[in-house]
């Protein structure tokens, strides 16, 4: 009877379903929720819950599975309200299902123009709720809004025009009465942008151009007319810092990749992260940290906020493992740089300067004949997770060892075609690896890792359980957050591209990972 | 851009073509030798210098498998061939892949330079000193070896004769032959099919499969570059090397 009960809880919960904005603010008091993309404003991906420990996850066993018929990458980062997790899944759906036993709410698709623009599929990251309406950035650029009880439609704006390359693939974020969104196309010589909308309505409150207008500031740092096909997109969810009122969001590659020729400067704002008013959009500072990027390192990772010591001091602080290859830290409040130094192998800078900057290698530029450089355009790390704990004051990545040899090429714009100038080969002199890394959150430091067969594209997960969650290929796996020891490991079968999450349902803990194309959850008995 | 930016390019290279678009390469001078540039710097690796052939098909050859038309051509540049080892030109633009390919059909202009050598007698030397035990051609032979139906189509003579004299320098592209030393058990020496954080599966010489989780074995030795087939250097005459070439060099067609 009690399991009947238990069954039926979330479908009550469900009518019930109402996520104002400061039930996200004040996530640490949910532990069994994940409100947000990151499932609490910080970016932490760090879950509270403790009932699956290093002492018994080596018994944790499937307890669900949701299987998608489409074959692009599952990349999805499920929100979970009270009993029930809402998804996006390939091609251009949002499903909500029961979180104890995975049986499906409701299903919304948007039908897709055949003509679609997409570097990398149509994958998609997550959604955002606020109030009882979810949001989500579609493939063709859209952003709508949906019932969270009934998956209807209650608004479907227009982003940009998907014909130009534009597309919607990251989750967007949802603050007081906005939602925020980035868009992707960076491959085709869009122009980015970070916007607002009125979450009621779907009015756009603001737009934040990453490229700079003739006549701004910033606008100076590209050469030409090359401002207009700059890129510098914002495809990964950022994060909010309520004491200051200030969205921080990470930009990407400037256009084209690899041919850097044709947008001499340091192409402000690609590669950067900005702060920006939530009321208005204003940007209060920018850091960037691959000026004049040539080998498609972008830095939309989701960035992570810990309040920090650094040299006896506290200090509110904003942490990433780059793309490049660098750690940084910054002062969140002023973006000024703190420290930093490479995580991994990388060849293109001899360091960063007092600033932060990175000092370029000369001819590390590159070529026509090809170019050897760490890291490959995959970086370091890419789009997925990292994670902090704040139980051990540790930042964790899942890292790639690799190189790559880079070619630059023709770069002639032609309005929704690609426009690369370039790209790279494998290269093959050496296996790559891969590993998770525990790095000092003030300075990068490594304090240990775990090595790992093959580069992995996954993020990861920590928790209070002492656990960190992570993939390599088709392996989810769990390691001790403070030694890093492998503590319990499933092969899943297909390939994982995306971030682990995690949360309660009728008194249970469970853990989530996408794989192939279905969605994976654990629990214990 | 993501990572499988690179695999996923060139279909918009394909699409803004046009699926029936015809396909006319560029003939101007300059575009022949911007291809050749290119082909150096993206492609030689593999296919050779000038085509020649090496890890990869040689090119100097007036028809491609792949590349009936030029259509086909500019599509396999583009895309890769799937199931094989040839990537698409994902660091190229679609007029660079023209001019690439451009540059491959000149290369089938120049006249082939015959294989030297009786075939028929090479056969008999394949035969007589074991390769059947490891290698399968037409269906028969061993399995623990690279097949070698179509092998002198894809393959040069000279990167023929080489793989014969020093197997070492031609092993093919994720060809690794191991060693694993279980906690309990015999060592077992097999070529690599699979491995990942945790386990590695090995066939050994005899076809059969091995499968180890890396936390019960101490010890796996990895000999890259390293080949089991034995060197026919000082084995074979040079006419009977020349003659198991030409053989080799005959068998055009996969089956």
């Amino acid at each position: 009877m009690r399991r009947l009960i238990w069954l039926l809880a979330p479908a009550a919960l469900l009518a019930q379903t109402n996520v104002p904005y400061e039930r996200i603010r004040d996530a640490a008091k949910e532990p069994g929720n994940w409100l947000t993309y990151s499932r609490d404003y910080t970016g932490q991906r760090y879950s509270p819950l403790d009932q699956i420990h290093t002492g018994n996850v080596g018994k944790l066993h499937i307890a669900w599975v949701r299987q998608v018929n489409e074959l692009d990458a599952f990349e999805t980062s499920p929100i979970v309200v009270d009993g029930t997790l809402f998804i996006s899944e390939p091609p251009n759906a949002v499903v909500a299902l029961d979180a104890a036993t995975g049986r499906s709410l409701w299903r919304y698709q948007k039908e897709l123009p055949s003509d679609l623009r997409l570097c990398c599929g149509k994958v998609n990251r997550g959604l955002a709720i606020l109030g009882d309406t979810l949001y989500y950035a579609s493939t063709d650029a859209h952003l709508i809004a949906l019932d969270a009880r009934t998956g209807r439609v209650r608004w479907d704006v227009t982003m940009a025009g998907y014909k130009l390359g534009y597309s919607g693939t990251g989750a967007p974020l949802a603050v007081k009465d906005k939602i925020i969104t980035g868009m992707a196309g960076g491959e085709f010589g869009t122009r980015g942008f970070i916007d607002a909308y009125d979450a009621k309505t779907g009015k756009r409150a603001w737009r934040f151009k990453t490229i700079p207008e003739k006549g701004e500031p910033g606008n100076e740092t590209w050469a030409g007319e090359s401002w207009k096909t700059g890129s510098a997109t914002a495809w990964v969810t950022g994060v909010y810092d309520p004491d200051t009122n200030t969205v921080l969001w990470g930009t990407g590659n400037p256009g084209p990749d690899w041919n850097g020729d044709v947008r001499k400067g340091d192409n402000l704002f690609s590669d950067c992260l900005v702060a920006l008013d939530l009321d208005t959009g204003v940007k209060k500072w920018h850091f960037q940290y691959t000026p004049h990027d040539v080998n498609d390192w972008d830095s939309t990772q989701t960035p992570i906020l810990v309040d920090g010591t650094v040299q006896g001091q506290p200090r509110k602080m904003v942490v990433l493992a780059n793309r490049n290859g660098f750690y940084y830290s910054l002062d969140r409040i002023t973006g000024k740089f703190i420290a930093g130094r490479p995580y991994v192998k990388q060849t293109w800078a001899s360091g960063l300067d007092e600033a932060g900057r990175a000092i370029r290698v000369p001819n590390s530029e590159p070529s026509v004949e090809g170019t050897l450089i760490w890291p490959s355009l995959a970086g370091g790390s890419n789009w997925y997770s990292s994670t902090y704990n704040p139980k051990t004051n540790l930042y964790y990545v899942n890292v790639k060892e690799m190189a790559a040899v880079y070619h630059n090429g023709d770069a002639t714009y032609r309005a929704g075609a690609a426009f690369n100038g370039g790209g790279q080969r494998d290269y093959k002199e050496e296996d790559p690896y891969g590993a998770v890394r525990a790095l000092d959150v003030v300075t990068g430091q490594l304090r240990w890792e775990y090595k790992l067969h093959a580069p992995s594209h996954a993020g990861l997960m920590s928790t209070a359980g002492g656990l960190i969650f992570g993939s390599n290929s088709s392996s989810f796996f769990a390691l001790d957050a403070q030694k890093g020891d492998l503590l319990w490991r499933f092969e899943t079968g297909g390939g994982i591209d995306a971030n682990p999450i995690s949360y309660m349902s009728g008194g249970k803990q469970y853990v989530v990972i996408p794989s192939g194309h279905a969605l994976f959850v654990f629990g214990l008995d | 851009m993501r990572r499988a930016l690179l695999s996923l390019l060139p279909i918009f290279a394909a699409m803004a073509a046009g699926p029936e678009a015809k396909v006319k390469l560029p003939t101007g001078r300059a575009d022949l030798v911007r291809g050749e540039k290119l082909f150096e710097g993206q492609c030689a690796l593999c296919h050779g210098p000038k085509g020649v052939g090496g890890r990869g098909p040689m090119l100097t050859r007036a028809k491609l498998l792949h590349a009936p038309d030029d259509k086909a051509l500019v599509q396999t540049i583009s895309d890769g061939i799937r199931g094989t080892e040839m990537p698409g030109a994902g660091a190229m633009s679609d007029h660079e892949i023209q001019q690439v390919a451009a540059y491959v059909r000149s290369l089938g202009k120049i006249p082939p330079q015959a294989v030297p050598g009786n075939a028929a007698h090479g056969s008999e030397i394949y035969h007589a000193k074991g390769c059947t035990g490891c290698h399968e051609i037409s269906g028969a032979g061993g399995i623990s070896a690279p097949n070698l139906d179509g092998i002198g189509a894809s393959r040069s003579a000279a990167f023929l004769r080489e793989s014969l004299v020093d197997p070492g320098a031609a092993v093919p592209e994720g060809y690794l032959l191991v060693t694993v030393v279980p906690k309990n058990g015999e060592k077992v020496t097999g070529v690599r099919v699979n491995e990942d954080s945790f386990s590695i599966q090995l066939q050994d010489s005899a076809g059969r499969s091995h499968s180890f989780w890396k936390s019960e074995v101490t010890q796996i030795d990895k000999q890259r570059g390293k080949s089991p087939m034995p060197s026919f250097k000082g084995q074979l005459s040079d006419a009977e090397l020349t003659d198991l070439v030409a053989y080799l060099a005959s068998l055009k067609e996969t089956k």
